[in-house]
């Protein structure tokens, strides 16, 4: 695992600021199906995550320091224009940016980002999810991974990986 | 006309608990009264038997092989004779399973691999057995009596995982393909177990540009299709089959390419005996292809949709094949759990 900082000073951007959702349906009828939208997609990844979450995409792993609240969001390695949906078919594209073009976290993060989408979606959802181009060293190679159900499959059976997936999404359960 | 063809819907099997990775029918069922039987295997850790009621035509489950494997089971494959069943594991063993009485028997547990292996086929003669895994390595096993294996190769030549073997329908010359976009072709040239990747199919011979997940070879055994993550599916041909007399190999070369058929990877293509291959991919369809006769055939031969069965599952298709038997079934394995037979009718 990660031993050193692998990006001790990130920038910090500001969050967002976003119009509170609707939760009530226009016309009142419990019944209307609401589409997904990739605002909803966003703030299931990121909403609840905390200093925690972030810390460990990027090397801080070890630090519990809650001095340093920063979010996946404030660290701008997901963005809410980096989410697609397309409800009517489906389809979900998350685009993320590693903090640093060398960030050997890029897989575990896209594994966590697909993890929690697989645990949070319906099943009939497909899921892409990629590196922002040019933000990082082995581009092709970190996407073709992160989309090979084979290799997720199997990585998703090693006990010290799910683990450490588990630890990474917990506080984005609470 | 050809387009009032339809894919119907036979039975819907469940049982697995997880993800359907792939199955097998049993070669030595389906004809003389005896019942088609297939395997099918999952990520549940599990292995099925399914075998079809010969007076309602239905599939049920008459065993479930667990509690051998620890982890998913990858792929399984019956020998020829239909009396043995192997099947790969992300556990790093081929575990080879005898059919005594009706009960299924672990007689044998191949180990060598580093970790996942991902595929598992025999030759035509049931005396060879090779396997393909995520350590970038195919493993060819001699079988010797008494339920022995002995590893009599071990190829290296792949630059990633390698996705799945399969043997040529009548000679003893071994494809892989693989994660690093190519496919090899593995021959023995000498007499002694010598064997050597005699021909590779990439990007230079107008091959796939992603990880090629499977290839199935025609009933005459001188055309090959493969199915690729770059969405398409390619057929390739021989001149001769085989090995010359003098020692010399018939390369293999690039015919046409299927393009725009598929939205998602495509997992799975089997050739059936009738000259129809069939497609599964993560997009949940299945598509049908044959010879396509009209055409003046200057570059080749072409091949052109039959039919197209879209939603066939819920999910992703891993995993398509034709049942042996005078009027083959087709059946798909899927992410949803389930797998699904079908008949091709008009």
């Amino acid at each position: 695992m990660v031993t050193g900082l692998i990006n001790a000073n990130p920038i910090i951007y500001e969050k967002k600021q976003r119009q509170q959702r609707s939760t009530q349906s226009l016309q009142g009828d419990e019944y209307t199906v609401e589409p997904i939208d990739h605002l909803e997609v966003f703030d299931i990844l990121f909403a609840n995550f905390h200093f925690c979450f972030a810390f460990t995409f990027i090397g801080y792993r070890d630090i519990k320091d809650p001095e340093h609240p920063y979010s996946l969001e404030e660290l701008k390695v997901i963005t809410e224009e980096a989410v697609e949906v397309n409800d009517q078919n489906s389809y979900v594209r998350v685009t993320f940016t590693p903090t640093v073009e060398h960030c050997s976290m890029a897989t575990i993060i896209g594994l966590c980002l697909r993890v929690k989408l697989l645990r949070s979606l319906p099943s009939r959802y497909k899921v892409d999810i990629r590196v922002a181009p040019g933000s990082h060293a082995t581009e092709a190679a970190v996407n073709k991974q992160l989309n090979d159900k084979e290799r997720v499959a199997a990585a998703l059976e090693n006990p010290n990986l799910v683990d450490m997936v588990d630890e990474c999404l917990a506080p984005s359960y609470e | 006309m050809e387009t009032s063809l339809e894919l119907k819907e036979v039975q819907k099997l469940e049982g697995h608990t997880d993800r359907v990775w792939s199955l097998d029918w049993n070669p030595a069922t389906g004809h003389d009264g005896i019942p088609l039987v297939f395997a099918s295997c999952s990520g549940d850790k599990t292995v099925r038997i399914w075998e079809q009621n010969l007076s309602t035509n239905l599939f049920s489950c008459k065993a479930t092989l667990e509690e051998t494997h620890t982890r998913t089971v990858r792929s399984c494959a019956w020998s020829p004779t239909g009396k043995l069943l192997a099947t790969a594991s992300f556990d790093a063993t081929t575990a080879i399973w005898e059919n005594v009485g009706g009960d299924f028997e672990c007689v044998s547990t191949l180990e060598g691999h580093e970790n996942e292996v991902k595929s598992v086929s025999w030759n035509a003669a049931g005396t060879l057995l090779a396997t393909c895994s995520r350590d970038k390595s195919v493993w060819i096993w001699e079988v010797q009596p008494g339920n022995e294996f002995e590893c009599v190769s071990v190829l290296q030549g792949h630059t990633q995982d390698v996705k799945m073997v399969r043997w040529h329908p009548t000679e003893d010359i071994l494809f892989s393909c693989s994660y690093d976009n190519n496919i090899k072709v593995w021959a023995d040239e000498g007499d002694s177990d010598d064997w050597q990747c005699v021909q590779t199919l990439g990007e230079p011979n107008n091959g796939h540009t992603s990880t090629v997940w499977a290839l199935s070879f025609n009933p005459s055994g001188d055309k090959m299709v493969t199915c690729s993550d770059d969405l398409t599916l390619k057929v390739w041909g021989t001149e001769s089959i085989g090995m010359q007399s003098g020692g010399g190999f018939a390369p293999w070369r690039h015919l046409c390419t299927l393009t725009g058929y598929h939205e998602r990877t495509i997992f799975s293509v089997h050739w059936s005996r009738g000259g129809i291959f069939a497609s599964g991919a993560a997009d949940d369809a299945i598509r049908l292809f044959v010879d396509d006769n009209s055409e003046s055939q200057v570059d080749g031969p072409l091949y052109k949709l039959l039919l197209k069965k879209d939603k066939a599952h819920d999910m992703d298709i891993n995993y398509v094949q034709w049942s042996p038997g005078e009027k083959p079934l087709l059946a798909s394995a899927s992410d949803d759990g389930t797998i699904k037979v079908w008949d091709l009718v008009s």
